[in-house]
C-alpha cells in the first residue's frame, strides 16, 4: 500500500516561512521544526507551548490571521497562514 | 449547513440516540443502537472518529496503534449504518452543555459547530467522554517541551510528530509503555522511562492477570520493546523537576519511598528536550454533571458517573459508557458502549435487547473491569508528590497560582474546601476550567485543612455548564433549531480503507 | 468530649460579605465577637455576584443615604486591608441609555440624584464614546458616576473575616445553627448549633446575617422576615485586555430591580477584572433556589451585552455561574433589632447590592450593638415592616 499523499504546504510564523504537511495541527507543525513556544503568560510573561496536545489545556493559544486564543494543536494549518507568537490575551487592538 | 463527512442537518425531529464522543465507547455505542433499529446521532469534536485511543492520521494503515482490527471494525460497522441512513455522524460538533430538553422527555445537546450555535434532541443519550490525562505538579512542569503523556501519543499517532530528540517519559500507569515504545519505534531516544509504581505488583493479582492474558502478552511485548531500544526502566522512580531557561534541557530524576517521598541522596539529573508525564487518567464527565447524573469517587481518586448494569445512569433515558464511568482501558469501554447502545435503543423501542449479545457483552466487560478495579492498586497515586512542591510552584497553570496561594486560601483566609481555594486563589478560573488542576488543587486544599480530598472537593473541580468556549456573538445569534441530521447517502465515507 | 459555651457581645450568624463586614466593625468597635457559617467564607451568595459597589443605582431615600454612607467606608476598609488584596477598583461608573426616551428618562433620574449627594454628570453619545471606546455608536446618551467603585467579593469577604479574626473575632465556619436559646420571657440569648464541641454559642446580640437563608434562620427565632431569592446568572469570558473601563451598565437596569415581576428581567451589567475576563449580567427570576442551568437566559444576556459592546461577539464565553439575591418586597433590606425578639439583629435581604451597602450595615449594627446613636435612622430598614404574621 502506497504512502498516503501529504503535500507540503507553506505558513508564516513571526514572519518566517514554514513548512507544514497538509492536515498537521499548527502545534505539530511548529514542533516538527523545533519550535516548542509561541505565547508568553498574562502575569509573569513565561513562555509556553504544548502541554495537554487534545484541546483540554488551553496552553497552546496562538494568534492565527489576527484571530487570537486558537488553540494550535486543534487548528490546522491553511496555506498561506500568519501564525503569530500571542502575548498573553492578545488583542491588544481592544486595549483601552 | 453540510459537515465536513457529508452528514447534512435536515428537518426537524429528534433522534432516538444521541452519542456524545466517538472514542472506543461512543462507536460502540452508536453502532449498537444503530443496529437495535434507533436513529442515532454520533456527536464528536473531533474530525476523525477513534477518540484518543484510536487517534490517526488520514490513511494510516494501523502500524503503530493498537487493537486496530477492532478499530476497522467499528469504523465499517459506523459507515454502514451512516449509509443506511440510521446513523448522522456529526463531527466538530463540540457539546458545551447539556440538559434535559425543557418541557419535553428527552435530552438536547448545545453545540458548537463551525463557531456557530446549535442544538440537537435525542430521546436517550449516551455519554462518552472518555478522559485526559490526570497531572501532577512539580517544579518547572510548565516549561516548554514538558507534556502530557497523553499530549506526545496524540502528536505521534494523530500528527505524526515526534515530540523531542531525547524524551523521558514518566508518571505512573500502563499508558507509559506504548508512549514509551512509540516514540522509540519512531526515532526518538527515550532516555528513560521513570515509573513511580512497581507494577510487579501484578503479580499479586493473578486472578486479574489470568482473565486479561492479552494485556499480560501486551505488557511484555512492551517491556521487551524496551530493552530493545535500550531504554531504562526506572521503577519507583519520579521526575521531581524539570529545568531549563525557556524550554526544558533536564530534568531531576529521585527514587520514591513508600509514601512517595523523594528518598534522600538519590536525585539524578538527566538531560532531554521533551518529557511526556502522565499519571493516570480523569474521566470527563461534566456533561453528566449538567444533567444531574449521581457521580462517586472511583478507587483511582476520580468522580466517575455512576452507572447499573445496563449502563443507566440515575438519570432517566441517560446512560454513559467507557472511562467516564471508571477508567479501564478501550476493551472495557466497547464492551460499556455496546451495552449502553443497545439498552438505549430497546429504552425507546419499548423492547428488550437480543439476549445473547447482551450476555456476551456483560462477560466481556466483567472480565475488563476485573483488570480496570486492580489498576488503581498497582499503579495508585501516593500523597507523597506533595512533598516536590516548592511555593513557587505552579498548581493552576491557566492563571499562574502558585502552591503557596492554593495552602494560603485555607490557612489564612478560611477556605474549608476546594471550592472555597477555588474562590480565593483563582486556581481551576481559568480557561482549562480546572481540567489540568483539580486534582491536586483539591488535594493540597484538603491536605492544608487537615484532611483527605472528598468527593465533593473533587466535584467542585468537575462542575462545568459551559464544557466548550462558544463566543458571545454566537449565543447572541441564537441556535439553529432542533434539526434532524440524516447521512448523505450519494457521499463516500472519508477514510474507507482499502483493506 | 470537651463542649465548650461560648460568649460574646456580638455572635454574626453568617459568613458572607455582611456577616463579615458586622465582625469586622464590630470588633473594631471593642466588642468581643463570634461568628458562625454552616460553610466557609462567602459560601452563599457572596462568590455569587459581581462586586458592585454602586451609588449610581440608587432612588433618594433610605437606600440611597446607606448607599453612599457605605462608599465612604469602604474607602476606609480599603485603606486598612489594602485595595490590591480584594481587587477594590475605584473605577467609576457609567449608565447607558439606549434610546431618547430612557435618555431623558435617565436625565431627570441623575437630577434628582444630584440633588441629594451623588456626583453624576450627563454625558452625550461623544462623552460616552470617551469613556467607553469599545462601546456601541447606537447609543443615546448616559451618565457618568464618578463613585461606583468594584472589589472581588470573595476575597473582600474573606480579608474582613481574617481581619475580624486578627482582632480577636472568634469565627466558627462550618458549624450549622440548628435553633435560639432564650430566655423564659423570649429574649434571644445565643445559638444552638449541630457542632458537637460547640453545641451553644451565647452572646448579648445575635445578629441574623444569613443572606438568602436569613428568612430561614428568622423562622427558627419565631421572628420571620419575608427574604426571598431571586435568581441571577452571570457570564464570564474568556481573559482579555482593558478594552472595558468602568462599571457599565443599561438605563434599564434600574427599573428591573425596583420591579417585583417574578418572570425573567434582564437588562445588561458589565465590568472588566483585573485578571482580564469580562462579567456580564443581569438576570432576575423568581425561581426559588432552583439551579438548573438555563440557556435561554444565557443566551438573552449574551445577545443584550453585544448590542452595547459588539467586540464582544467574538470574545469567548468561558464559564457561568448563578446567585440567588436575598430579596425583600419592598427591596429594601432588613437592618436592626427585632422587637419581636429582643435581642436578635436582623443583617440581610440586600438583593443586588450586598456588597456595597455591606459596608454601611456592618458599621450600623455595630454602633447599635456598642449601645451609640447610628449614623442613619434604621427606622426604613425596621425587620417589623411587613404584613407577616408569626408562626
Amino acid at each position: 500500500m502506497s504512502a498516503p499523499e501529504r503535500p507540503p504546504i507553506t505558513f508564516a510564523f513571526d514572519g518566517r516561512e514554514m513548512t507544514a504537511e497538509a492536515g498537521q495541527t499548527i502545534a505539530a507543525a511548529l514542533l516538527a521544526t523545533g519550535v516548542r513556544s509561541w505565547r508568553t503568560t498574562r502575569v509573569e510573561g513565561r513562555p509556553r507551548g504544548l502541554f495537554c496536545g487534545i484541546g483540554i489545556c488551553f496552553d497552546c493559544l496562538v494568534t492565527v490571521n489576527g484571530e487570537a486564543s486558537r488553540r494550535a494543536c486543534l487548528t490546522e494549518v491553511q496555506p498561506g497562514d500568519r501564525v503569530e507568537t500571542q502575548e498573553g490575551a492578545g488583542r491588544a487592538d481592544l486595549e483601552r | 449547513m453540510p459537515t465536513s463527512n457529508g452528514d447534512v442537518l435536515m428537518d426537524t425531529g429528534a433522534f432516538d440516540v444521541l452519542v456524545i464522543g466517538a472514542g472506543p465507547a461512543g462507536l460502540a455505542a452508536a453502532t449498537s443502537a444503530a443496529r437495535g433499529g434507533a436513529s442515532v446521532a454520533l456527536l464528536d469534536a473531533a474530525m476523525r472518529p477513534g477518540g484518543q485511543y484510536w487517534r490517526h492520521r488520514d490513511g494510516d494503515d494501523g502500524r503503530g496503534h493498537h487493537d486496530w482490527d477492532a478499530f476497522k471494525r467499528l469504523r465499517g460497522e459506523l459507515e454502514r449504518e451512516r449509509a443506511a441512513g440510521r446513523i448522522a455522524h456529526l463531527v466538530d460538533h463540540a457539546v458545551w452543555h447539556l440538559e434535559r430538553t425543557p418541557g419535553a422527555d428527552g435530552f438536547t445537546a448545545h453545540i458548537v459547530h463551525a463557531g456557530a450555535d446549535r442544538e440537537v434532541t435525542g430521546r436517550t443519550v449516551v455519554i462518552a467522554t472518555g478522559a485526559y490525562d490526570r497531572q501532577l505538579p512539580f517544579p518547572g512542569w510548565t516549561l516548554p517541551g514538558v507534556f502530557t503523556a497523553g499530549g506526545v501519543q496524540a502528536l505521534l499517532k494523530g500528527q505524526g510528530v515526534v515530540a523531542g530528540r531525547r524524551v523521558v517519559v514518566a508518571g505512573t500507569g500502563p499508558f507509559l509503555l506504548p508512549v514509551a515504545v512509540g516514540l522509540a519505534e519512531a526515532g526518538a531516544e527515550v532516555a528513560s522511562l521513570v515509573e513511580a509504581n512497581n507494577p510487579l505488583g501484578m503479580a499479586t493479582h493473578p486472578l486479574a492477570a489470568l482473565r486479561n492474558l492479552d494485556k499480560l502478552a501486551e505488557a511484555a511485548g512492551y517491556l521487551r520493546a524496551l530493552r530493545h531500544h535500550l531504554i531504562l526502566y526506572r521503577t519507583r522512580h519520579a521526575v521531581v523537576a524539570a529545568h531549563g531557561t525557556d524550554a526544558v534541557d533536564a530534568v531531576t530524576v529521585a527514587r520514591l519511598d513508600a509514601d512517595w517521598r523523594v528518598v534522600p541522596g538519590s536525585l539524578e539529573r538527566i538531560a532531554c528536550d521533551a518529557v511526556a508525564v502522565g499519571y493516570g487518567f480523569t474521566p470527563q464527565i461534566e456533561l453528566a454533571d449538567d444533567l444531574g447524573c449521581a457521580a462517586a469517587l472511583d478507587a483511582d481518586g476520580s468522580l466517575v458517573v455512576t452507572v447499573d448494569a445496563v449502563q443507566r445512569t440515575s438519570v432517566d433515558g441517560a446512560f454513559a459508557a467507557g472511562e467516564t464511568c471508571g477508567v479501564g482501558g478501550a476493551a472495557l469501554a466497547v464492551a460499556e458502549g455496546a451495552l449502553a447502545g443497545l439498552h438505549a435503543a430497546a429504552a425507546v423501542a419499548g423492547t428488550r435487547p437480543d439476549r445473547t449479545a447482551v450476555t456476551r457483552l456483560e462477560r466481556e466487560r466483567a472480565r475488563r473491569r476485573v483488570f480496570a478495579a486492580v489498576m488503581p492498586r498497582v499503579w495508585p497515586v501516593r500523597s507523597g508528590w506533595r512533598s516536590w512542591l516548592a511555593d513557587d510552584t505552579l498548581v493552576c497553570r491557566c492563571e499562574e497560582v502558585p502552591v503557596s496561594a492554593v495552602r494560603g486560601a485555607v490557612t489564612g483566609l478560611g477556605a474549608l474546601d476546594a471550592r472555597g481555594a477555588k474562590l480565593f486563589s483563582r486556581a481551576g478560573m481559568g480557561l482549562c476550567q480546572g481540567r489540568v488542576c483539580g486534582y491536586a488543587t483539591a488535594h493540597l486544599a484538603a491536605a492544608a485543612a487537615g484532611r483527605l480530598a472528598t468527593a465533593d472537593d473533587i466535584a467542585s473541580t468537575v462542575k462545568r455548564p459551559i464544557a466548550w468556549p462558544i463566543t458571545l456573538g454566537a449565543l447572541a445569534a441564537g441556535p439553529i433549531p432542533d434539526d434532524r441530521a440524516t447521512p448523505s447517502a450519494t457521499v463516500p465515507a472519508r477514510e474507507e480503507s482499502t483493506a | 468530649m470537651t463542649t465548650t459555651t461560648q460568649t460574646a457581645d456580638v455572635l454574626v450568624i453568617g459568613a458572607g460579605i455582611v456577616g463579615a463586614s458586622v465582625a469586622y466593625h464590630a470588633v473594631r468597635a471593642g466588642l468581643r465577637v463570634a461568628v458562625v457559617d454552616r460553610g466557609g467564607p462567602a459560601a452563599g451568595t457572596s462568590s455569587a455576584c459581581e462586586g458592585n459597589i454602586l451609588v449610581s443605582d440608587k432612588e433618594p431615600g433610605a437606600e440611597l443615604e446607606l448607599a453612599m454612607l457605605s462608599r465612604r467606608l469602604w474607602d476606609r476598609i480599603a485603606d486598612d486591608l489594602g485595595s490590591r488584596a480584594f481587587e477594590f477598583d475605584a473605577k467609576e461608573g457609567v449608565v447607558v441609555a439606549t434610546s431618547e426616551a430612557e435618555a431623558s428618562a435617565l436625565r431627570a433620574f441623575a437630577a434628582k440624584q444630584r440633588a441629594a449627594g451623588i456626583e453624576v454628570a450627563d454625558v452625550d453619545p461623544a462623552g460616552l464614546r470617551e469613556l467607553e471606546p469599545n462601546l456601541s455608536r447606537d447609543v443615546a446618551g448616559g451618565a457618568h458616576y464618578p463613585q461606583d467603585a468594584q472589589v472581588q467579593p470573595m476575597l473582600a469577604t474573606a480579608h474582613l473575616l481574617a481581619r475580624a479574626r486578627g482582632l480577636g473575632a472568634s469565627v466558627h465556619l462550618g458549624t450549622t445553627v440548628t435553633g435560639f436559646t432564650k430566655t423564659s420571657d423570649g429574649r434571644v440569648t445565643g445559638v444552638a448549633t449541630a457542632s458537637p464541641t460547640l453545641p451553644t454559642l451565647s452572646a448579648r446580640w445575635v445578629v441574623n446575617a444569613a443572606g438568602t437563608w436569613a428568612g430561614e434562620v428568622a423562622a427558627l427565632a419565631d421572628a420571620p422576615i419575608p427574604i426571598l431569592p431571586r435568581r441571577g446568572f452571570l457570564l464570564v469570558t474568556e481573559p482579555l485586555p482593558k478594552a472595558i473601563v468602568h462599571k457599565v451598565y443599561t438605563a434599564d437596569y434600574v427599573a428591573n430591580v425596583a420591579s417585583s415581576d417574578a418572570d425573567l428581567q434582564t437588562s445588561v451589567v458589565v465590568e472588566g477584572t483585573p485578571s482580564g475576563t469580562v462579567l456580564i449580567g443581569a438576570s432576575r427570576e423568581r425561581v426559588g433556589f432552583e439551579r438548573t442551568f438555563s440557556a435561554a437566559v444565557i443566551r438573552r444576556l449574551a445577545a443584550q451585552v453585544v448590542e452595547l459592546f459588539p467586540f464582544l461577539a467574538d470574545v469567548s464565553l468561558m464559564r457561568t455561574y448563578l446567585g440567588f439575591r436575598p430579596y425583600c418586597p419592598d427591596h429594601l433590606p432588613v437592618i436592626g433589632e427585632d422587637p419581636r425578639a429582643s435581642g436578635l439583629i436582623h443583617a440581610a435581604g440586600h438583593e443586588g447590592a450586598g456588597i456595597g451597602l455591606s459596608a454601611a450595615t456592618g458599621h450600623l449594627i455595630a454602633q447599635l450593638a456598642a449601645g451609640i446613636p447610628t449614623d442613619l435612622d434604621l427606622g426604613p430598614f425596621r425587620p417589623d415592616r411587613f404584613d407577616v404574621v408569626s408562626a
